[in-house]
């Protein structure tokens, strides 16, 4: 990536960040972390929360977003709570997830992203999640294999009569549909 | 405010909560109906926009939460959640709206844009801490008939209750839970993977990482001797049930140890049949331990 792109990304998401409550502490991050012994999937990551903060300051973002480091945040908020700089980092965490998204910076094999999206899609159809509907559509874009993995599972589940098989739509599916379409046209995801 | 409408709610049962996870939604209200607290169902809700909607489109994740709370507005009530993800995002938006003038003209657009309106400012409680600290100690004791006497529970938090705002309870060390299980006659373990994370959805789209976060915690319980887990939050609540097997195999020992919603706890103390607390949805012997340990005992 050269110099310039890799700047526009940089600025693209400190801006961002600049836009959350206490963001701008992000500045003020002293490499103490706390983020990452808090963290409790950063033992997975390529790059730990700490890390990430480095490689946005040596200007190498976007080696982040190609790791498997952001879709690893299960939005906890222990690194939130605990960071001495108050540096909001779950949110942090959020941006570069959306940033990823929209520059299709992500590795694809990255099955959280998928999940997150075919979340999105059923809830913006129906307006609720239908959890039967959700799965069917992750395992379908990942590893349908995957799917009979869970059988025993949903055996059970529908013995206790706990699945529902039919999507809910609420009542006010068009009025639903006309705000989610204003706040797009607003220009931000 | 009277004492009455000190018990009057608007309910958002949340996604989850009308899926798999039912038995919390009925159990909730068979808590409620017991300690009086009137839950009027809000009309016509949507999904909060949690976590993973908000992890690709942020302002439509809170003009999601904002469709709700301007429903929620006309009610005139505060309103109540058992989900915690519900519970943080719907906070959230309400934290982020007052504090970005701009962001607030942007989602009551896109409101507008859809025939409604949202002031600002309905109140988002968590259902656990209306009965902790709206109705407190006396209150429940004064419903408990069947006394968990000897019995050893260990309160699972998760992550989005009292994190990251921290507004009703410490977020490194939650106590609420605690505290209800000692009104209800029961122990409290020491549990330090208390407010540790499950692994959330993790447990689907990357289960060995998931297997091993909720593995922990139910290695944790066991390790201090509980006899049971309880849970404030649907997901909270299927990862550690649904995957006993398969944690039992990662860990290379028995982690095996019911879990319950945390209302269905309370609705076994107060003698509520196992019917209305919904307790054979359960995937592990929750009915097994409160027939032997409560009802029966």
């Amino acid at each position: 990536m050269a110099n310039t792109e890799a700047a526009r990304l940089s600025s693209e998401f400190l801006r961002h960040v600049y836009e959350l409550p206490q963001g701008k502490s992000i500045d003020k991050c002293i490499q103490c972390g706390t983020c990452s012994a808090s963290c409790p999937t950063s033992s997975a990551m390529e790059y730990g929360p700490r890390e990430i903060i480095a490689a946005l300051r040596a200007g190498v973002l976007e080696k982040v977003l190609k790791s498997n480091t952001v879709w690893l945040c299960a939005s906890c908020y222990s690194c939130s709570v605990r960071c001495p700089a108050k540096i909001p980092f779950t949110d942090v965490m959020y941006e570069l997830k959306r940033l990823g998204v929209k520059h299709n910076l992500y590795p694809p094999d990255t099955t959280n992203a998928v999940m997150a999206r075919a979340f999105t899609e059923v809830v913006d159809k129906h307006g609720r999640n239908a959890e039967t509907t959700l799965l069917q559509k992750y395992y379908l874009r990942t590893n349908m294999f995957k799917m009979f993995g869970q059988m025993n599972l949903v055996r059970k589940l529908i013995t206790r009569g706990r699945l529902e098989f039919l999507p809910h739509t609420i009542k006010g599916i068009e009025g639903f549909r006309k705000m989610v379409a204003a706040i797009e046209k607003n220009g931000e995801t | 405010m009277s004492t009455m409408d000190k018990k009057k709610f608007t309910y958002y049962p949340g996604c989850s909560v009308k899926g798999t996870n039912r038995a919390y939604d009925m159990s909730t209200r068979s808590v409620a109906g017991a300690l009086g607290i009137e839950l009027s169902e809000l009309d016509d809700w949507n999904c909060c926009g949690a976590t993973a909607y908000m992890a690709i489109h942020e302002k439509r994740a809170f003009v999601l939460s904002a469709r709700n709370l301007a429903i929620a507005e006309k009610e005139g009530l505060e309103l109540v959640t058992v989900c915690n993800g519900c519970y943080l995002v719907l906070n959230k938006t309400n934290k982020y709206m007052s504090e970005n003038p701009q962001l607030q003209a942007e989602i009551q657009k896109a409101l507008a844009a859809g025939g409604m309106n949202y002031r600002g400012g309905v109140k988002v409680r968590h259902f656990l801490d209306v009965i902790v600290n709206d109705l407190g100690e006396e209150e429940v004791r004064g419903c408990v008939s069947r006394p968990l006497s000897g019995l050893k529970v260990a309160p699972y938090y998760g992550c989005q209750i009292s994190r990251p705002f921290g507004e009703i309870d410490d977020p490194e060390d939650p106590q609420m839970m605690d505290r209800l299980i000692e009104w209800l006659g029961g122990e409290p373990v020491p549990f330090a993977l208390k407010a540790k994370c499950c692994g959330g959805m993790m447990m689907t789209t990357q289960p060995e990482i998931g297997v091993k976060l909720s593995g922990n915690i139910l290695k944790c319980a066991r390790d201090q001797g509980a006899d049971c887990i309880i849970t404030a939050c649907p997901l909270c609540q299927i990862n550690l049930e649904a995957y006993q097997d398969t944690i039992n195999d990662a860990m290379g020992q028995d982690c095996s140890i019911p879990i319950l919603y945390f209302t269905q706890l309370m609705g076994a103390a107060f003698g509520i049949n196992q019917k209305d607390l919904a307790l054979k949805d359960s995937l592990t012997p929750v009915e097994e331990l409160l027939t032997e340990k409560v009802y029966n005992s």
